[in-house]
């Protein structure tokens, strides 16, 4: 088994648990984030930085996309964070809170310089960067483009609100504009954009409501609190049976126009036109990484 | 020594136990002895009264002496306030040396039954778990019993019983409601426990049966689960047990991720059978993925239009939901594992009491587990022969009973195990089970959060294999689990055991699944 492809859930899993870390395998999330940040007590940093390690480069689930996020890019803690971490080789590492593209190119410099000394291919390990601030959010654009590395952005709603004075709320206008600056700085920048979490995790209906509005907009997915969470969001960002039925119809239109020398193809009264076609096709490449459908020969 | 069809190493004798070894689940042939009954005819006469003013003068009055055997049901479980009562009382009166045979160990707070061990009140224990104090006791060798402890499925009780191997002396019968000549239900009074269905057997089958309620009713208690006819004496007293705490812990909608993972995939697999039609039957259970799983089978059942002909066995709220949602014809309760379930059957026409020896025991003329199509079991561990463990714990304590696992295996269409492959750090599926249950041939399918596996051994291989193909799920075996879970936790020490059997797990055919030997220190 291997990675999916699919973005579509991140969970994070507390970097000092060994109950957790070993859990958080087995659920459908497609990215797991071993976390060294806000869930491990000071303390505790060494012993997580050590687990994380282990479970990472020993012990890492064959089909999920594998993150570590580490400390602070200005806390004691980040420059023995990344040398475990790149060492480690997850996919990615996540940076919390990043305001600047600097910031995103001196990280770049440190993970260089480490992939070198361990004989890592430069370049290989990936990175996201968290979004947290009024600051980062404008300065989205930059950071998505400040390095090759730079894989997806994440929106964190919690800092961001108390960024900017509001008050977070299930509805989510507080976070609206700063959900449209991280998704279009990722797709000028051809990456994925991630979602802000949904915090009360007891709360389906209003869950099923932020996704139906967040995936209209356009994410690729989001980071899940909980893994309750997660089937839920997995669904929400894979394309329904009608969607695939209906890219279906696209791409046969159009082979069949192609054979016919038809110059304009309709289906269902509309023209196709490239937007439509390039929908169907990321539609039908979803639906074959998540599984709900299979090239046909 | 001797090996049994598990591969176990058995002895030939435990003391006085002759050891029949394990032969297969279908090894061993129909009883043709005539049941056997301590039953006394009597002579019931319209004066008599048999209301007594308290237990000791029912222990007092049934001529309980040194050496008997007593029973009890366990319906109320950790909420059981009978039989410390009951056990004080004796000893009290200094009777010594009892075979102590309830339906299965309860642990109320307060009660100490290693102190009735201690002090020789008991010294032999016949169960169907011995859970708690009592067990640990046993095999850690702080206390110890004259025989080793004989653990017994729900299936396999009423057949010793029946076949003289467990003769009952005195049956102590908690009934939440009787009137005073012993007509009796667990449905009404003050604190019911619903079915009584554990205690019908003891009730034919003891020489004396004693009655203890706390709620007294006018003649003739209606309805009645155990009749006048059985009944010698009946005693009333304070609180018979408190049915908030039947369901403690076990029978709540649990919010733990993993297990309704676990219960969301087991679901699917009984989803995707071709048994998941109209009319079929289930059981689930009260473990917390198997109350769960009742809730995803539901929305399975909803989402395909589907009415359950029966839900068997230890009844939960989750399925009364279902029968009262018209998912379910009849619920066949042969234990209530909540408040909820235990008042169910009083108003609702399809929710009845059944007689636990109907429930389980292969041997007579017909069970209810004959006709299950799907039975979802917990365990403790499976092992890659598929053998189930549900008594003994990762470093051998005693965990649980045998229940009606095994019965149930042994007779589902499907039977599945679920468990996480995991728990903490311990490995779940394991290369050995350390105490064998359930034996593997007869497990079809073993469901954890890492992934199913179906059993090749299992009657019903090749019809759940195609079924659950063509519905798209995803399948591995029980080695890869195994692999997998120790490749995560790393192999555990061993537990090491003494020579000294402290427990023997027999079978429903009375045959000898496993021992249990005391610890090393």
């Amino acid at each position: 088994m291997t990675h999916s492809g699919l973005k579509r859930t991140s969970l994070y899993a507390g970097g000092s648990s060994p109950g957790k870390l070993l859990e958080a395998r087995f659920y459908h999330e497609d990215c797991l984030v071993y976390d060294l940040e806000d869930s491990v007590a000071p303390a505790e940093k060494d012993a997580a930085r050590f687990l994380v390690y282990q479970a990472v480069r020993w012990h890492r689930p064959p089909d999920k996309y594998v993150l570590i996020r580490v400390n602070g890019l200005y806390s004691p803690y980040l420059e023995e964070d990344l040398e475990m971490a790149v060492r480690a080789r997850p996919d990615a590492i996540r940076l919390p809170k990043v305001e600047h593209a600097e910031e995103v190119r001196r990280i770049d410099a440190r993970i260089s310089a480490i992939e070198e000394t361990a004989g890592i291919a430069v370049g290989q390990t990936e990175l996201w960067c968290n979004i947290e601030s009024a600051l980062g959010a404008v300065n989205a654009k930059e950071i998505a483009a400040a390095s090759p590395r730079v894989a997806a952005l994440a929106l964190g709603a919690e800092d961001y609100t108390a960024s900017m004075g509001a008050l977070r709320s299930k509805a989510g206008w507080e976070i609206f504009y700063a959900r449209m600056q991280v998704l279009e700085a990722c797709r000028l920048a051809g990456i994925s954009a991630q979602d802000a979490v949904f915090s009360d995790f007891q709360d389906e209906a209003g869950l099923r409501e932020d996704l139906t509005m967040t995936r209209g907009l356009g994410f690729d997915g989001k980071t899940v609190i909980h893994p309750r969470q997660i089937d839920l969001v997995n669904a929400a960002f894979s394309p329904t049976p009608k969607e695939i039925r209906n890219a279906l119809r696209v791409l046969e239109a159009l082979e069949e126009g192609e054979r016919n020398h038809t110059g304009v193809v309709v289906v269902d009264g509309s023209m196709v036109d490239k937007p439509m076609e390039r929908r169907a096709r990321t539609v039908l490449a979803q639906a074959k990484a998540a599984g709900l459908w299979k090239e046909e020969g | 020594m001797m090996k049994n069809a598990v591969g176990r190493e058995l002895p030939e004798r435990i003391g006085s136990y002759v050891v029949r070894p394990y032969a297969g689940p279908e090894a061993t042939p129909a009883l043709e002895t005539p049941v056997q009954s301590r039953r006394i005819a009597g002579r019931a006469r319209p004066e008599q009264s048999k209301l007594l003013p308290s237990l000791t003068e029912a222990i007092r009055a049934v001529g309980l002496k040194d050496g008997m055997t007593i029973s009890f049901h366990h319906s109320f479980r950790e909420g059981d306030l009978v039989v410390g009562q009951v056990l004080e009382a004796i000893r009290a009166l200094g009777i010594k040396d009892l075979r102590f045979a309830p339906s299965a160990v309860v642990n109320p707070k307060g009660l100490s039954l290693a102190s009735f061990v201690q002090d020789g009140t008991i010294s032999r224990v016949e169960a169907s778990g011995i859970r708690g104090e009592l067990g640990d006791g046993l095999i850690n060798g702080a206390i110890s019993l004259t025989q080793p402890a004989i653990l017994r499925t729900h299936g396999a009780r009423p057949r010793a019983i029946e076949a003289g191997e467990l003769s009952i002396d005195v049956a102590f019968i908690a009934a939440s409601a009787s009137d005073a000549w012993g007509n009796c239900t667990g449905q009404l009074g003050a604190n019911p426990c619903g079915s009584l269905g554990y205690s019908f057997v003891d009730a034919r089958s003891a020489e004396k049966v004693v009655v203890i309620t706390d709620t007294l009713v006018e003649y003739p208690c209606c309805p009645a689960s155990i009749s006048q006819e059985y009944v010698d004496y009946v005693v009333q007293v304070e609180q018979i047990g408190d049915p908030a705490k039947i369901g403690a812990g076990a029978a709540r909608l649990t919010k733990n991720p993993r297990d309704l993972q676990i219960a969301r995939e087991v679901a699917r697999v009984m989803a995707a059978s071709r048994r998941f039609r109209e009319g079929f039957s289930f059981q689930t259970g009260a473990g917390a993925i198997a109350i769960a799983c009742t809730k995803y089978l539901g929305e399975e059942m909803k989402a395909r239009n589907l009415r359950a002909s029966f839900a068997l066995g230890g009844i939960t709220a989750g399925i009364v939901d279902l029968y009262d949602a018209g998912r379910v014809r009849v619920v066949e309760c042969s234990q209530s594992f909540d408040a909820v379930a235990a008042k169910a059957i009083l108003d609702r026409p399809g929710v009845v009491e059944i007689d636990n020896a109907a429930y389980a025991n292969a041997f007579n003329k017909g069970n209810f587990l004959n006709h299950l199509d799907f039975g979802v079991l917990g365990a403790l561990e499976v092992d890659t022969d598929f053998n189930v463990n549900i008594l003994t714990g990762s470093s051998g304590q005693m965990m649980g009973g045998l229940g009606g696992g095994p019965d149930v295996a042994a007779c589902a269409g499907v039977s599945i195990v679920a468990l996480p492959i995991l728990r903490g750090r311990t490995p779940s599926v394991v290369k050995r089970v350390f105490t064998c249950c359930t034996p593997g041939e007869t497990v079809a399918c073993v469901v954890t959060q890492a992934g199913i596996a179906l059993n090749p051994r299992h009657r019903n291989y090749q019809e759940l294999k195609e079924d659950l193909e063509r519905a798209g799920i995803q399948l591995t075996t029980i080695e890869a689990l195994q692999q997998l879970a120790e490749s995560l936790t790393g192999v555990p020490k061993p537990i090491e055991t003494t020579d000294e059997i402290v427990a023997v797990v027999e079978y429903r055919d009375g045959t000898v699944m496993d021992v249990i030997r005391k610890l090393k220190e």
